[in-house]
This record gives structure tokens, sequence and C-alpha cells, in this order.
């Protein structure tokens, strides 16, 4: 039972959080490669950007006295989600929309938002500098042990305030998503213009519209991703710039342009990385005395330093045999 | 060459001479080698993107297997090592590996159609296990023992010049493998699965310290080319003079190196090769439609320009010394280089050349340059009253990459063929 214990904590609540973090990231992702047509690398650093944006207005929050009994990083949520839609909005009139105008290839969209990502790091770390820093500098994290009320278990459950958060946010965000894909006009009109642009535009739909709420729902996703992955870990500049090819992972796994793909290979991903890691030997130990003695001690698929490699291993497996995702014809 | 890129080449010798004004004689040299070494790198890049069209944003992985190479050619041969059983663990996991390279090929071997088609799946699956099972069983005992040991397998002490080829040629090997499997995609996923692909080698490299010390770095990793210690060893007395006589020789190598390529590479460009491949590059259906083979055209490309890459990274890891697996990041070594073409001009390897130098001399000047106009404003706020700029230089040292964005965006919007633009030679 302590063996099982391990494994939940260790595997099924850090795979999920992770795999929460990495769905909100590619669904922004996969939307913005559905109605654009391009892979934004920027997406990452949107991610950082919103992380920042949400430190410096809790940093606001304590100096205004506001205390609240949730985390500040939690509460200044919405705020800094609108702002990074905001400058979401702001960087595709900039940056994309001149070049779009012009009728490039999809293929420069995509050079185009590496330079994004350059302009992006190179301000945050020149504004932030390179330190890392902690939301919880003037907050406790709070972490919850539960007991389970059996017999000869020592160990605990245990998740931390940041955790809950970011899954029970993300599940909350899926069905806002799928109600906004789904009952209102212009979600439908996302995914017509993602299906067929030129009919979704002769049928009427305001395909400005429709690219202007993409880049709010990704931005402000990112920005709720960012936070939350800053929350669970720790802030710094180059916070989402490693976990930007997870989440192309994760929107590739489930098929570019598939929303609830992306949601599915976002856990996918996630929790395939903690499974690589985890010692798989750990389970057996109960029944070590039945065991022949050359049995492994070290049953994991493969050394801790190589776990963010499973997600690129997937991401290229995947890319192989199935380049249109694992959903393909069971998503919408 | 017309005389807009004879103009343009000749501002760049200007900047240049400008910068050796300004900096000292050994740094400007130094400059012009690592910037060259970038030039060969982008005419690499250029063959594969300028020529072919392959979006290949792994360049950072092919600039860290020609440098682990060239240091594992030329470093000193590591006694501890041999004398171990080290060789003999590592030729076990070598049969390991074969074996299981052999069941996988096997299991491929089974026809689609048939009875066992429908095991196929499962048993490929089940090889790729047994063999990856297999190959961990050999090389975990190996590469601890090699590890505790003799720290790490060594070099085999030849010359580094030979070592710049052996890293291409690496370089080279390793594309054939990535090429064979990625080159079915296009575009943005050919971009995705390249820049997986990198961070997979990155990761290797890194881990493997049984090979390449990982974190611990290997250095000093020798230079073809006499060092300064080596000038002052022969005779020179003033060792200012010693260090420019050395570093103008190992350019002057560089200088070599990239002037052949560069000449075989125009020849192939001009030529009915070219045409091929910009036919290719331009309309791959049409191209296969007159029979082109476009699959094997492509794996060719792509393995040639990752030659360039990887004797680029080995020319950059012998200069520094040093073989560091941490210090590769995707953006001074990959994007970088995509920043070179496209302000060079994609298609044109005159243009990849002039991209290379010059997107190499902005990026090292932005930081002292940004240092000056920070100062500035820095001054100019502590005379209003408001308070100076804290800790100038490290924020300085972080324009290079906003500077390298700006660039790159500036050119794609305003000037999206480069500077030397591709140009296309219509017969009649």
């Amino acid at each position: 039972m302590n063996e099982l214990i391990f494994f939940l904590n260790k595997v099924i609540i850090s795979g999920a959080t992770l795999g929460s973090v990495y769905a909100l990231g590619a669904v922004g992702v996969t939307l913005i490669f559905g109605i654009l047509r391009f892979a934004h690398f920027a997406h990452g650093d949107m991610m950082t950007l919103g992380a920042f944006i949400s430190f410096m207005l809790v940093g606001l929050f304590q100096a205004m006295g506001i205390q609240t009994p949730l985390p500040t990083g939690f509460i200044v949520l919405p705020f800094a989600m609108a702002i990074t839609a905001g400058l979401a909005l702001g960087i595709d009139k900039g940056f994309y929309e001149p070049l779009r105008a012009k009728g490039v290839k999809t293929v420069t969209l995509l050079i185009a938002s590496i330079g994004v990502t350059l302009m992006m790091q190179g301000l945050i770390r020149l504004f932030a500098g390179t330190a890392t820093r902690s939301f919880f500098e003037n907050e406790t994290k709070d972490l919850f042990r539960f007991k389970l009320p059996i017999e000869g278990v020592k160990r605990s459950i245990n998740i931390s305030e940041p955790q809950i958060l970011v899954i029970v946010t993300t599940v909350v965000a899926v069905i806002v998503l799928h109600y906004f894909l789904t009952r209102t006009r212009l979600g439908k009109g996302m995914r017509a213009m993602a299906d067929n642009p030129s009919l979704a535009q002769v049928s009427g739909i305001n395909t400005a519209a429709v690219v202007r709420a993409t880049w709010i729902i990704a931005g402000s996703l990112a920005a709720m991703a960012g936070t939350m992955l800053a929350l669970d870990v720790i802030l710094k500049p180059d916070l989402a710039f490693n976990i930007v090819l997870p989440i192309f992972a994760a929107a590739v796994v489930g098929g570019l342009g598939h929303s609830y793909g992306a949601i599915a290979g976002g856990f996918l991903i996630g929790f395939a990385e903690t499974m690589a890691v985890f010692n798989w030997a750990v389970l057996l130990r109960p029944f070590k005395a039945g065991l022949p003695e050359w049995f492994p001690t070290d049953l994991s698929l493969v050394p801790t330093e190589y776990k963010l490699t499973v997600a690129f291993i997937i991401l290229v497996v995947v890319l192989l045999f199935r380049p249109q995702g694992i959903f393909k014809g069971a998503s919408s | 060459m017309i005389r807009r890129d004879a103009i343009l080449f000749a501002g760049l010798g200007v900047l240049i001479l400008a910068l050796g004004m300004w900096l000292k004689v050994p740094t400007t040299i130094q400059l012009l080698v690592t910037a060259l070494a970038y030039a060969l790198i982008a005419l690499g890049l250029n063959v594969q993107w300028g020529y072919a069209g392959l979006f290949n944003f792994g360049v950072m992985g092919f600039l860290m297997v020609g440098g682990a190479a060239t240091t594992f050619i030329s470093y000193p041969l590591n006694d501890a090592f041999w004398t171990s059983a080290g060789p003999f663990m590592l030729l076990k996991a070598l049969i390991a590996a074969i074996f299981g390279g052999l069941l996988i090929w096997g299991v491929t071997r089974i026809p689609k159609k048939g009875n066992l088609s429908k095991l196929r799946g499962f048993l490929l699956v089940l090889a790729w296990g047994v063999a990856y099972v297999t190959y961990r069983s050999q090389i975990d005992p190996a590469a601890k023992l090699i590890e505790t040991e003799a720290g790490f397998v060594g070099g085999l002490g030849l010359h580094a010049a030979f070592g710049w080829i052996v890293g291409g040629l690496a370089a080279g090997g390793v594309a054939y493998v990535i090429g064979k499997v990625c080159l079915g995609l296009r575009t943005d996923y050919l971009a995705i699965a390249t820049i997986g692909v990198s961070e997979i080698i990155r990761a290797l490299i890194k881990n493997m310290d049984w090979l390449t010390r990982g974190t611990l770095t290997v250095s000093p990793v020798p230079w073809p080319t006499p060092l300064p210690a080596d000038v002052v060893a022969s005779g020179m007395t003033d060792t200012y003079m010693a260090t420019i006589v050395s570093r103008s020789i190992f350019l002057a190598l560089t200088v070599l190196f990239i002037a052949v390529i560069f000449f075989f590479l125009q020849r192939a460009y001009e030529g009915p090769w070219g045409r091929m491949m910009r036919a290719i590059r331009d309309n791959h259906v049409a191209a296969g439609a007159i029979g082109k083979n476009v699959t094997k055209r492509e794996l060719e490309i792509f393995v040639l320009g990752a030659i360039l890459m990887g004797i680029g990274g080995a020319i950059l890891t012998t200069y520094v010394q040093i073989l560091d697996p941490s210090g590769y990041q995707p953006i001074n070594h990959t994007f970088i280089v995509w920043v070179m073409i496209i302000v060079g001009g994609a298609g044109n390897n005159y243009g990849a050349l002039f991209g290379g130098v010059f997107i190499y001399i902005v990026w090292t000047i932005s930081e002292p340059a940004s240092l000056v106009l920070f100062s500035l404003i820095s001054d100019m706020s502590e005379s209003a009253g408001i308070g100076a700029i804290p800790e100038i230089e490290s924020r300085a040292l972080q324009m290079r990459v906003f500077v390298l964005g700006m660039v790159i965006t500036f050119a794609l919007r305003f000037a999206p063929q480069g500077m030397i633009p591709e140009r296309v030679r219509s017969e009649g």
C-alpha cells in the first residue's frame, strides 16, 4: 500500500499537474495552427510573459495590502490573462498581420514567430534579469497530506495547493472552452475556419474576428499555463522556453488543429514523462521475498535526466507514424 | 556577383577594419574565425533551405555532433580507459546494439500482408523493447565502469584538421539517419521534428558522460595549428605578437577550408545538379513527375548540408578548446544561423557568406553597443533624478537576443529576399 501511494504521488499527481500545464499551452498552439496555419514558436515566451505579469500584479496586490486565503498569484490570474491576451493581439497586429497581408507562405510566419520569441526573451531578461523568483516569498505554499485510514500505511498522499489549483483550473478552462467552441457563434466560426478558411469566409463568417478570438484565447491560456507552472515550480526567465517543445509534442500527438486532441495529448505527454522515469521496481517491493536474486532494483524506463527527452521521442515517433495525430477521425 | 554585392562585401570589409581599430587585433581575428565558422554553418543551412527548401531547425544537433566528434579524434589518448575493461565492455554493448538492430530489421521484413501481418505492429514494439533492454543491460555497466575508473573514453590523439573532417562526416552520418526517417515530413512538421531531434542529440551528448564527459566538459581540445604558447616556444618572445601569429594561422586554415568548400558548392549550384535541386524545391511533385528521385535527392542534400554544419561546429569547438555540452543553446546555434541566411539571402551562397559574417558581428557588438546606450540613458535618468539603471552589464548582454529577433522580423517584413537575394540565371 505504501508503494502504491508512492506511485500515486510520483506519477499520477505530478503527471496530472504537468499534463495540465502542457494541455493549456497545447490548446493555444493548436488553435493558432488551425486558424492561421503556422507553428507558433513564441508560445513558450508568451507563457513566461504571462507569468511575469502575474508576478508584477502580485507585487502590486501585496503592496496594497490585499490578503487572500488562496495564493495571490492565483487571484491575480484573470487580470494577467486579460493583459497577456491584449499583448498577444498587439504582437499579431505588429508582426504577423503585416506578413499575412502580404500573402507570404506560412513558413515565413513560423520564422517570424521565432523572431518574436527572441525579442520577447530579450525583453523579459532585460527587465527582469536572469534570477529566479518565487511566488511564495511572502506567503506559504500549503501542502496537504491525506492519511489513509488503513493499518500499516505510513506514507500520505501529498498534494500542494498550486497542484490542486492547476488541475481544477484546467478542468474548468477545458469545460468553458468546450462550451465556447460548440455553443457560441464565434466558437463555431472558429471551427469552421479551421476546417476550410475560404468556405468560412464566403459563408459570411467574420474571419478577422475569428483571428482576434484565437489570439485572445491563446494568450489568456498561455498566461494561465505560465502562471500555474511558476506557482508549482519557480519563476525564471527561460521558464517556458524549455517547455515549448513538449507543448508542441502534445499538440502534434493530439493532431495539430484539434483542440480536444491537444488536451488529451498534453496529459498523455505529462503522464508519459513521469511514468518513464518512475522506478517500477518500487511497486514490486512487497513481493521482494518471491523475486530471484538477480532481479534488478531499478526498473525505470529511462534515467531521470532524460525526462524531457521522452516528450521529444514521442513527438518524433508520432510525427513519423501518425503525423495527423493519434485521434484522427475521433475529434471534431 | 554583381556590383551591389561587391559594394556590400566591401562595406563588410570596412566594418571589420573599423572593428580592428576599435577592438584589439587578436580579438578581431578571434571574431573573424568564429564568424567564418558560422558562415560555413550558414552555407550548410543554405544548401538545405536555400537550395532544396528543407526546413531544418536542428542545426544545433549537427554542431554538437561535429564538436564531439572532433574532440574524440584530436584529444590525447586516455590510457586509464584503454587499460581498463572498458573497451571490451563497450564492444559487448556494440554487439548488443547490433543484435537489437538486426532484431528490429528482421521484424520489419515481415510482409505487410499474410498470416503474420496482424501481429506485425505488436512484434515491432516487442522487438524495440527487447533491443532496448539488451542494449541498456550492456551499456549501463560499461558506462558506470568507465566513469568511475577512467573518467571518460578520452580521444584518439590524431590531428585536429582530420578531426574537422571526421566531425563533418559524423554529422553527415547522423543526418543520414535523421533524414531517412524525417524527410517524409514537410514544412512546419519537419521543423518541429528536427528541433525535437536536435534536443534529443543534446540530451544524449550532455548525459553520456562516458563518451563526452557531459557537463564536466573536455578541455583543452588541441588546435590543428600552433597555439600561442607553441609560437612563443619556437622563439618569438613577444606574447602579443605570438597570439596574433598563432590566431592568424588558425584563421588561414579556416579560410582555406571555406574557400575550397565554397568553390565546389558554387560549381554544383550553377550546374545541372543545382537546377535540379531548385526544381525539386519549387515543385517537388512536378520534379518527381519528370523522373527525379525526390526523396533520394533531398536526403543527399540534407546530408551535404549537415556535413558543412558538422565541420563548422568542429571549428567552433576546436577554436575555443572546450567541449561544453551545456553551452549549446537553440538561440546561439540554431536560430542565429536562420537569421544569417534570411538576412543574407537564402538560395545564394554569397548571401549566406555575407549573412554569416555580418550577423555574427552584429550579435557580438550589440552587447558593447547597448552597454554604451544604457550608460547614456542611465546618466540621463540619474541627472533627471530618477536614479541609475541597476546591473547595466548583465542587462546589456540580454540585448543581443533582442537585437537578433528585431533584425529577423524587420528583414522578413522589408527585405524578405535578403541582402543578396537568389538570382536564377535564365537561359536565352
